[in-house]
């Protein structure tokens, strides 16, 4: 009570993210991932939330992570301040979600009309076929790549929880995804 | 011991709940958004010695708990709105019967089979009211992943105080959603028996009129000789047309609910220490908006504040009445066209507050933008605040 009372602020630093694309492209389980790297070990709060039913089936799919180091009262996202999308249904389909100042993540092939001039680009599916042998690592690939672009989850955490979460066998190849991801976006920092 | 932080769902935080509580049997059959809790219990109960049994339908897997429950174990199933429609039936037999066990409702849209993968609270009335008689109910709400963890050890804690079914109402959004859990360490985690009789079996009578409200349970095989039925019964469990016998049953199901009300209900309360002169009741998912808006309220000087029942079967009345008393105008927000409402409304003095409804059934939840501008409408209206 009294510490809602000192802040007041609706959490000033909340910090919201949706993960877009289509059915498949292992997004519900990159958002769990992100939303354990954050929660369970930067010790923030955080919610992970997606859609159900049919639509999650093909289609758009998506799953959604509120962070904040206070409490979070509403567990749903309400203006994203990070929207990464795989396909051009996604992106056009959550663009307006976003906050004018939140950032956009795109996968550049798939996206090709993107919505504003403003946004990052790269080829994730691309890239994680031809450098890891796997498309399926294009989600681990993009984790990788908010990670370094946006700090909102620490290096440490999203490697320890990536190599918790991979299937048996698939380790090496999904820390090398990661990895890439961090590569390009720093380079695309320069 | 230092805690466990994990990221679970909401419905695997309930099967951790239960486990903890106790519950060493389940018997269900899997419906959307309820299926998780199911699979959790196929996977740990066989490892704890326990026993999970898929039912054919859910009238089956009423029975199935209520028969588990009277050998002897803490018994729970899981389910959605077309599936405790089914139960409603045996779920008489349990409160007459007076069987300790536990209901997970995951609520989503209805009638019938309605909209399976929306959230909604259109099953508040029917956690009350859903079967046929005299009876009162317990029904928990919790509105958060921590919370169900807590509530579901909750649920079948009252279920074994009271001797009574307890009905938790998760819905869809808080079942699929995951957040961090703390994992308490077993030894901090408070865990209730149903009480055992002492008295030699001779005098063993099943539904004894005892100082508690509460008879002693014995279990089939304990070695005391007992009879339940669906009938009305005296206190050895035997069918009675007797009037003064039939009173006694029927107050003794209503009089360790109502009595106990104060105790089995709780609030959280959000802005409400300065007497706030308009305030919001609502409860589970419905009330994170609800503390959201509160917040953006305050940020915007409005003094606001909110009320949550933890338990909205039963009410702790008297407090309510206490908690509302400055409330010039309250505004009760809910998933479906309107029954928390008319709880509410029969409980608070009218004459001083005025209800407002904020209702949405749509399969989407209630937006803190919807609850904000709802606030400042009211506000507009008169009582200067």
């Amino acid at each position: 009570m009294n510490r809602a009372k000192e802040k007041h602020a609706v959490g000033s630093d909340r910090y919201e993210i949706r993960l877009s694309g289509s059915g498949g492209q292992g997004l519900i389980l990159a958002g769990v991932i992100l939303a354990q790297a954050i929660g369970t070990i930067d010790g923030k709060n955080v919610v992970q939330s997606q859609s159900y039913g049919p639509e999650a089936r093909g289609g758009a799919s998506r799953a959604d992570v509120v962070v904040s180091g206070d409490e979070i009262y509403y567990p749903k996202t309400m203006k994203l301040d990070l929207l990464l999308a795989l396909t051009q249904e996604a992106c056009d389909t959550y663009f307006r979600d976003m906050k004018e100042t939140g950032t956009l993540i795109v996968d550049s092939n798939m996206v090709t009309q993107p919505p504003t001039q403003i946004y990052h680009g790269f080829p994730f599916i691309q890239l994680a076929k031809e450098e890891i042998g796997i498309a399926m690592v294009a989600n681990v690939v993009s984790l990788g790549t908010i990670c370094e672009l946006t700090g909102i989850v620490s290096k440490k955490a999203l490697i320890e929880v990536v190599k918790m979460r991979a299937p048996r066998g698939t380790e090496e190849k999904n820390m090398k995804a990661l990895e890439l991801g961090f590569k390009i976006a720093k380079e695309a920092k320069k | 011991m230092e805690k466990q932080v994990k990221l679970l769902q909401g419905n695997e935080a309930c099967v951790e709940g239960a486990v903890m509580a106790g519950v060493r049997f389940f018997g269900g059959y899997p419906i959307t958004p309820s299926t998780e809790i199911a699979e959790g219990m196929a996977r740990r109960l066989p490892l704890l010695g326990g026993r999970f049994m898929q039912m054919e339908d859910e009238i089956a897997s009423m029975a199935s708990i209520i028969g588990a429950s009277c050998a002897g174990a803490k018994s729970m199933t899981a389910t959605s709105g077309p599936g405790f429609s089914l139960m409603q039936e045996n779920l008489g037999y349990a409160y007459i019967t007076e069987t300790p066990c536990v209901i997970v409702n995951v609520q989503r849209g209805g009638p019938s089979t309605g909209l399976p993968t929306k959230v909604s609270q259109a099953d508040t009335m029917q956690a009350g009211f859903g079967t046929h008689g005299d009876y009162r109910a317990i029904a928990l709400a919790p509105s958060g992943v921590e919370e169900i963890l807590y509530q579901t050890i909750e649920a079948v804690n009252l279920s074994e105080m009271y001797r009574t079914p307890v009905v938790l109402l998760l819905d869809e959004v808080t079942a699929h959603m995951r957040e961090k859990v703390m994992i308490p360490s077993p030894e901090d985690v408070d865990v209730k028996q149903r009480r055992k009789p002492t008295v030699p079996p001779d005098w063993y009578k099943h539904f004894e009129i005892s100082p508690t409200g509460v008879s002693p349970m014995a279990a089939f095989g304990d070695g005391y000789r007992f009879n339940i039925t669906g009938l009305t019964h005296d206190q050895v469990g035997f069918p009675t047309a007797v009037s003064s016998e039939i009173v006694a049953m029927l107050d003794k199901l209503r009089d360790k609910i109502v009595k106990n009300a104060e105790d089995i209900c709780d609030y959280e309360l959000t802005e409400m220490d300065d007497d706030p002169k308009v305030a919001i009741v609502s409860y589970g998912i419905v009330a994170r908006a609800a503390k959201q808006a509160v917040m953006m309220a305050r940020d915007q000087r409005l003094k606001v504040g909110a009320v949550r029942p933890k338990t909205i079967w039963p009410l702790a009345v008297n407090r309510l009445r206490k908690l509302l008393k400055p409330v010039r105008k309250l505004i009760v927000a809910e998933l479906n066209q309107g029954q928390l409402i008319n709880m509410i409304k029969h409980h608070v003095d009218r004459r001083h507050t005025e209800i407002i409804p904020l209702q949405r059934y749509d399969g989407e939840l209630i937006t803190p933008a919807q609850i904000l501008n709802k606030i400042k409408e009211v506000k507009h209206h008169g009582t200067q605040v």
